[in-house]
């Protein structure tokens, strides 16, 4: 799309489009949509700053950060370790690693979202809503036990089912 | 492997090593969220128009909105499991995205440190974009989700945050979208796109990053997953999410499904009373001396004098029943209970409203003495509705306390906190 603005300015006016395209970077296109944008997040941004504006803003850029240098170095080591302990080169000499990686991804994801609920800090929970709120850790460590029982299980069948496939032609 | 240089700077490309990254990965995730956010946006701004917000001040959580109202219109009655539907969509949708988002997000994490910070003048604008991108999707995701977990941690009123933080995150993603979209369609429906060329793509800056793969990482780990797997661990967490959570929409043995939504599980009680509470009386300061017998319900309208009714006053007027669910904003419903009681436009005929001409609005206040909508205005199409009712039973019994004894609001399709319980007064007239 850019190149197609692009495209039709020039031959509109080549020299000007080249002009501002070398000085500017992009297309026009993109500078025009990101005008836009930006007046739209300013007529939002003001509103939504009217408040305790440096905590929000605190929120709203450290959502971005603590996303980006928290929460993805945490789960980008704890696969390296993981990649670590099952060891060695190659596919054939870790065929384990998923087995941990899914349940431990499937789990890990359930606690990032319930993370108020299951570690038991909502304190208005009970008295607001008339329900138990103790039943949301048992239920998280029964599903992650679920989760990683059946992939072992899983496991174990494959491995099964590859030995006694794998033996008549040893046997040759 | 061993030729290109290892490095620990997150700004060198060989830093980041995940065999996975590419524009393909990305590309599929983005076009599944632009799928589901759009579907969240939409029953987003759908649900604050449900509020009537322009109906009157004490709907209104947002009242300097100017040019983003809009869109609003007059909440529709029918059918009435619109906004049950509606907000079940927009929150387990939103849930069910988690993923999806964060997937996308570690996807193009090497672009976020990738040096210089900005090429030109344009890029630099783009990457401040970015920024409202990034910080306001998660803006906007963390609160909604902290919100329907009742963890009011977050600095102010969810209202405006999330509705104000959506409007800022809007911008930069429509812009994004333009920008992004039809690469990566292309890049989709060629289905030749190599996985793993071309790293020099990127050298010659003036392209502005559009040829050649730069999410690819030149010096790649050994695979340990396919990109295939990789995006059916994400589906399947994304599953996981909607198994264990849509079930809040659902009574019964459904609901027993939801294991991790805040209503999933167990119902608060068992008999008639026994579904699901939003805020239970004593968590509202309601005390038993102001509902019991000493209860009246007043009523205005034009006829002046104000007119006090006691709860037997209500059993004696003609009684009427609807089967309607309670649909919260926070993404959980009941299916439909039994309501009995006043049809709110008999009450308004009582307040001196000819009942053959046009419905008044109706102002409604609690006995609550905290909380943001102890008092809520319903609009003239909500009061004329024969399902419009103030009920004093639900499901062949009495209120329970907890379900807003002596009597309650119920209307068609609207949000639950418009469904005021604990009614003290019901003022009827033109409210704009």
């Amino acid at each position: 799309m850019t190149s197609r603005v692009y495209g039709f300015m020039s031959r509109l006016s080549g020299e000007a489009a080249h002009r501002f395209r070398r000085w500017y970077g992009e297309g026009p296109y993109q500078l025009l949509l990101l005008l836009a944008s930006f007046a739209l997040a300013g007529y939002a941004g003001v509103r939504l700053l009217d408040g305790d504006w440096p905590m929000i803003t605190v929120w709203f850029v450290g959502a971005a950060l603590v996303h980006d240098l928290v929460l993805v170095p945490l789960y980008a080591l704890a696969d390296r370790a993981l990649r670590a302990v099952a060891g060695g080169a190659g596919r054939r000499r870790r065929p384990w690693v998923n087995f941990v990686r899914v349940p431990a991804f499937l789990s890990g994801l359930l606690l990032l979202v319930w993370f108020p609920l299951i570690t038991g800090q909502v304190e208005r929970y009970e008295p607001v809503t008339g329900l138990s709120a103790d039943v949301f850790l048992a239920r998280w460590l029964l599903v992650s036990a679920a989760l990683f029982a059946g992939s072992g299980l899983w496991l174990l069948v494959r491995r099964r089912r590859s030995a006694t496939k794998g033996r008549p032609s040893q046997v040759h | 492997m061993r030729e290109t240089p290892r490095t620990n700077n997150p700004t060198q490309p060989e830093f980041w090593r995940s065999p996975l990254r590419g524009i393909r990965l990305t590309s599929v995730l983005g076009v599944v969220l632009l799928a589901g956010i759009t579907l969240v946006t939409v029953t987003g701004l759908l649900s604050y128009a449900a509020y009537n917000p322009n109906l009157s001040p004490v709907n209104d959580k947002t009242p300097d909105k100017g040019l983003l109202g809009f869109y609003l219109f007059d909440w529709p009655t029918d059918p009435h499991w619109l906004y049950r539907l509606n907000q079940g969509l927009h929150v387990t949708v939103g849930i069910a995205l988690i993923p999806v988002l964060l997937a996308k997000l570690w996807s193009v994490v090497p672009k976020l440190f990738a040096l210089p910070p900005a090429r030109s003048l344009g890029h630099a604008l783009e990457r401040i974009s970015l920024l409202l991108l990034v910080g306001g999707v998660l803006f906007v995701f963390l609160t909604g989700v902290l919100n329907v977990q009742l963890e009011y941690v977050f600095p102010g009123s969810f209202y405006p945050l999330h509705f104000y933080g959506s409007w800022v995150f809007l911008g930069a993603f429509v812009v994004h979208v333009a920008l992004r979209l039809p690469k990566a369609l292309r890049v989709l429906r060629d289905r030749h796109t190599p996985d793993n060329d071309d790293e020099s793509g990127d050298a010659d800056g003036d392209k502005g990053g559009d040829k050649g793969d730069e999410l690819v990482s030149p010096r790649p780990a050994e695979p340990t997953l396919s990109r295939r797997g990789a995006l059916g661990m994400v589906g399947g967490g994304s599953l996981l999410l909607l198994a264990t959570t849509a079930g809040q929409n659902f009574d019964g043995p459904l609901r027993r499904t939801a294991l991790f939504a805040p209503h999933g599980g167990d119902e608060p009680g068992s008999g008639p009373n026994g579904f699901q509470i939003n805020k239970t009386a004593a968590a509202r300061g309601i005390r038993p001396v102001d509902t019991g017998a000493a209860w009246r319900l007043t009523l205005s309208g034009p006829r002046g004098d104000d007119i006090r009714l006691s709860r037997d006053d209500l059993l004696d007027l003609a009684l009427h029943s609807a089967a309607l669910p309670i649909a919260c904003v926070e993404g959980w419903s009941t299916s439909d209970q039994w309501w009995r009681g006043v049809r709110l436009r008999d009450l308004a005929a009582l307040a001196g409203f000819d009942p053959d001409r046009a419905a008044p609005d109706v102002l409604v206040d609690s006995l609550q003495l905290s909380g943001a909508f102890r008092r809520a205005a319903l609009r003239d199409n909500q009061v004329r509705d024969a399902r419009s009712l103030l009920a004093l039973q639900v499901n062949g019994e009495d209120l329970s306390l907890d379900h807003g004894y002596p009597a309650r609001i119920i209307v068609p399709a609207a949000p639950g906190v418009l469904n005021t319980k604990w009614v003290s007064r019901l003022d009827f007239g033109e409210l704009r």
